[in-house]
């Protein structure tokens, strides 16, 4: 092979690789991340079942039921809206009634229905009282429910699939 | 006093930092060598000053000195002592002032140990190094001074966070910043390599030492952390692909790439642009992650405080040192000659495909990475990027690394012949294909782990059959072979063993698919299989600890013909933070894993556990020792050693092909 030949050769696997991981990158990057919502937010978007995503807000009062040793069912609200929620595995230590928390899932049905249903495989509590995900305290913060201090954080290790 | 002490020999090091960032340069500039020389000295006490400085604060935390800000908040008057050490690092000033001492500890040993390297070369890069430390003196001088006092002190701290509290703490912080800073070596080379103009095989056996050597300690931090997540968090995953843990990634895939990429420069004097590009690129990722992980961007255990200053500062020495080394090699660059040529299909062409796939893979992590930063900065759009976007784009690109490594040791310098590799590398194919389906008949389900186990012993074969290749020839006694496999370089060993670290690693990976996971509910006395296993849980009792009190259940692991062992899987609330950790029951049986997490105790007695059964995993951290031992025997080959005077001697005049032929020259 000529030297010129070396070079297109070499030039053209380095672009061809690169196109195929860019290619790869822009697929991956529509289909396999999730959005972090809160229940108002959900309500404002039309997003179809089995999105992705990440919802963000207090467990409402009351709202926790346990089925099973593992499996139960709580709402999260955000004072105005609600995100009914089904989860299946050991709940996190620190979640309880009327405290910060972050499920993630897949949406069971049409958002057109009064309440949003969210299968969660993820559930994230509050740490501490100081260590909080930051995704809750900046949505705790802008629905004016905040109470703690700074939000050090530390994402509560809760349960993943 | 000691505090002071400490305190002001942190503020001497900064000033002998700067005098040894910039009176070198100005001697290189003026031709001066007794100020180019200057360097070297001051690089030993600046390592001096900050040792002092370091071991001011380790006394303080030890003593449990409460007028210091930096104890009160990160110590308590009950923490067990080797908490009370490691917490010296287990808080932001504590861990910028281990990550400048072990940068001062590098500029140290690069004084000491580089008698044979040209003057300029061995001041220029001191100089470089000295700019680095500066820039980090400064940064924790100004916004992160661990010796500040509290105008009242308190008689007793606010504790440590508990799940920093584990042996974790003590070795991977250490580990991990050995290797990002290790990575800092290589870049002050680059930089003086492109200052100096002058580059050649010489520069890139200098260099080659201190890469491996942060190459290990990385390997060797990443693969601890991953161990330590694993068994503190208590799901029992090892990788999450966490921005934190992917900051890591980055700097490693640029390094091995380096590491390779300065092979060919070293053999074959081709590559240099793209070797020094990569020497550039591997600390400037070590960089990022340290300003991903102290700046307070991310949200992680590993970021303690978030203050908006202290972003901006590390912002700031990212961008001076990246722009800067990125504008000098973009100014220089074009003065330096390409070397030797070859053929695509050669041991060259291969190691290029390494460093491409290599690059790419970290491309994509660095897309993952950051991209939810930059979408949260321009639309205030949160995203999380999770495993799936992972699997999608980096693992269709390491995967072909994997085919590759074995037969790209096989091929020549400058022209290879793939036929011949390929023929060579059956013995290994049939020995994977085999593996692969006795695994598949035995385990069963899923198809996809045989597959990956099958690809691991590949990988692991395949590793040795150059070795192989060497050692065993027709009509060789044993003790003709041993002779043989003692006489080959000690850096084949060491490529052989690291590639099959990595083989290893690949099939811990794969065999979690094989695990098996279950979540139950348990009183006293009942029994439950789990995999080849019978588990009972034997006792559930309270146990009180000096800062923590512990809910401890008792676990019996039973096969066919008795008890094997026991675990003790617990649950800890730790008093001062009200706060509770839970501590997985882990036993390792035949390179397997049982792996058991309790939840609080329900008002019945019973309790709610998790329970695993992970076959090979702990493979995967098994593989990573492999692979870092396999750098040790690169590192102590002997061309690294013998070669050094001789190659700056007559540096200018290489050899024609210094590709030795070990084994003609061992008979």
């Amino acid at each position: 092979m000529s030297r010129k030949g070396r070079r297109l050769f070499f030039i053209g696997l380095i672009l061809g690789t690169f196109g195929i991981a860019l290619g790869m990158v822009l697929f991956a990057l529509r289909g396999s991340v999730s959005l972090f919502l809160t229940p108002s937010e959900l309500a404002e978007r039309q997003l179809s079942a089995g999105a992705r995503l990440r919802m963000g807000g207090l467990v409402k009062e009351g709202s926790v039921v346990k089925l099973g040793p593992q499996s139960i069912t709580f709402i999260i609200t955000d004072g105005t809206k609600d995100v009914a929620v089904s989860y299946a595995g050991i709940i996190p230590d620190l979640f309880r009634e009327g405290q910060g928390v972050v499920a993630e899932g897949v949406l069971a049905s049409p958002t057109s229905s009064a309440v949003n249903q969210l299968r969660a495989d993820s559930v994230l509590a509050k740490h501490d009282e100081n260590y909080m995900p930051r995704e809750i305290a900046d949505s705790l913060k802008k629905q004016g429910v905040w109470q703690g201090g700074s939000p050090n954080s530390s994402p509560a290790p809760a349960q993943r699939p | 006093m000691i505090i002071e002490a400490g305190h002001y020999a942190l503020v001497l090091a900064l000033a002998l930092s700067i005098v040894q960032a910039s009176v070198p340069l100005y001697g290189y500039w003026r031709r001066q060598p007794v100020l180019m020389d200057m360097a070297q000295s001051t690089a030993v006490m600046q390592f001096i000053m900050v040792a002092l400085s370091f071991a001011a604060l380790t006394y303080a935390h030890v003593v449990s000195d409460f007028s210091l800000r930096n104890v009160v908040e990160n110590s308590h008057s009950t923490k067990p002592m080797i908490y009370k050490i490691s917490g010296v690092w287990g808080n932001h000033e504590g861990s910028m002032l281990l990550w400048v001492l072990i940068l001062a500890l590098f500029g140290a040993l690069l004084a000491i140990f580089s008698r044979h390297m040209p003057q300029v070369l061995k001041s220029l890069t001191l100089s470089i190094q000295a700019w680095i430390s500066a820039a980090f003196f400064l940064f924790i001088l100004l916004t992160s001074n661990p010796f500040a006092r509290v105008g009242v002190p308190p008689m007793e701290g606010q504790d440590l966070n508990p799940i920093l509290q584990d042996p974790g703490l003590a070795i991977h912080p250490p580990l991990l910043y050995l290797g990002y800073v290790g990575f800092s070596v290589t870049f002050s080379f680059a930089a003086a390599a492109l200052i100096s103009g002058r580059i050649d095989p010489a520069w890139a056996r200098f260099v080659r030492p201190w890469t491996l050597l942060a190459w290990i300690f990385l390997t060797l931090g990443i693969a601890m952390g991953s161990y330590w997540a694993y068994y503190t968090l208590g799901w029992g995953g090892f990788w999450f692909w966490d921005p934190v843990e992917n900051a890591s990634l980055m700097p490693w895939l640029a390094g091995t790439a380096l590491l390779h990429s300065a092979v060919v420069m070293e053999k074959r004097d081709a590559l240099k642009v793209w070797t020094i590009f990569l020497a550039i690129l591997a600390f400037s990722l070590s960089l990022l992650g340290t300003f991903l992980v102290r700046s307070g961007v991310l949200t992680s255990v590993h970021a303690f405080a978030s203050d908006p200053d202290r972003g901006v500062f590390i912002l700031a020495i990212l961008v001076f040192f990246i722009g800067g080394s990125l504008s000098l090699f973009a100014f220089r660059a074009s003065t330096l000659r390409q070397g030797g040529v070859f053929a695509p299909l050669s041991r060259e062409g291969a190691l290029v495909l390494n460093n491409l796939l290599l690059t790419t893979s970290c491309a994509t992590v660095f897309v993952g990475t950051l991209y939810p930063l930059f979408l949260e900065a321009l639309t205030g759009e949160k995203i999380s990027v999770g495993p799936p976007f992972f699997n999608m784009t980096f693992v269709p690109i390491v995967i072909p690394i994997f085919f590759l490594m074995p037969i790209g040791q096989l091929l020549a310098w400058k022209r290879g012949d793939l036929l011949a590799a390929a023929q060579r590398m059956t013995v290994a194919l049939i020995v994977a294909l085999l593996f692969g389906l006795a695994l598949a008949a035995w385990h069963g389900e899923p198809v996809l782990a045989a597959v990956g186990a099958g690809l691991a012993v590949y990988l692991i074969v395949g590793s040795f059959v150059d070795i192989g290749g060497r050692i065993f020839v027709r009509k060789a006694s044993t003790s003709q072979m041993l002779a043989r496999g003692l006489g080959l370089p000690r850096s084949a060993w060491g490529t052989a063993f690291a590639h099959a670290g990595v083989g290893l690693s690949l099939l811990g990976l794969a065999a979690t698919g094989w695990g098996v996971e279950k979540i139950v509910t348990l009183r006293l006395g009942d029994q439950i299989d789990l995999g080849p296993w019978r588990l009972e849980l034997t006792k559930i009792e309270p146990r009180p600890n000096s800062n923590f009190d512990a809910l401890v259940a008792q676990i019996q692991i039973r096969d066919g013909s008795g008890i094997v062992t026991q675990i003790e899987p617990a649950r800890r609330l730790f008093k001062t933070r009200t706060m509770t950790t839970s501590e997985a029951g882990i036993a390792t049986l035949r390179m397997g894993q049982v792996y058991v997490t309790i939840a609080e105790q329900n008002a019945d007695q019973s309790l709610d556990m998790r329970l695993y059964w992970k076959p090979y995993v702990s493979l995967i951290w098994l593989g990573g020792l492999i692979m870092t031992l396999g750098g040790g025997l690169c590192l102590s080959d002997r061309r690294l050693r013998i070669g050094l005077g001789r190659a700056a001697a007559n540096k200018g005049k290489q050899k024609p092909n210094a590709q030795p032929h070990p084994v003609a020259a061992a008979e």
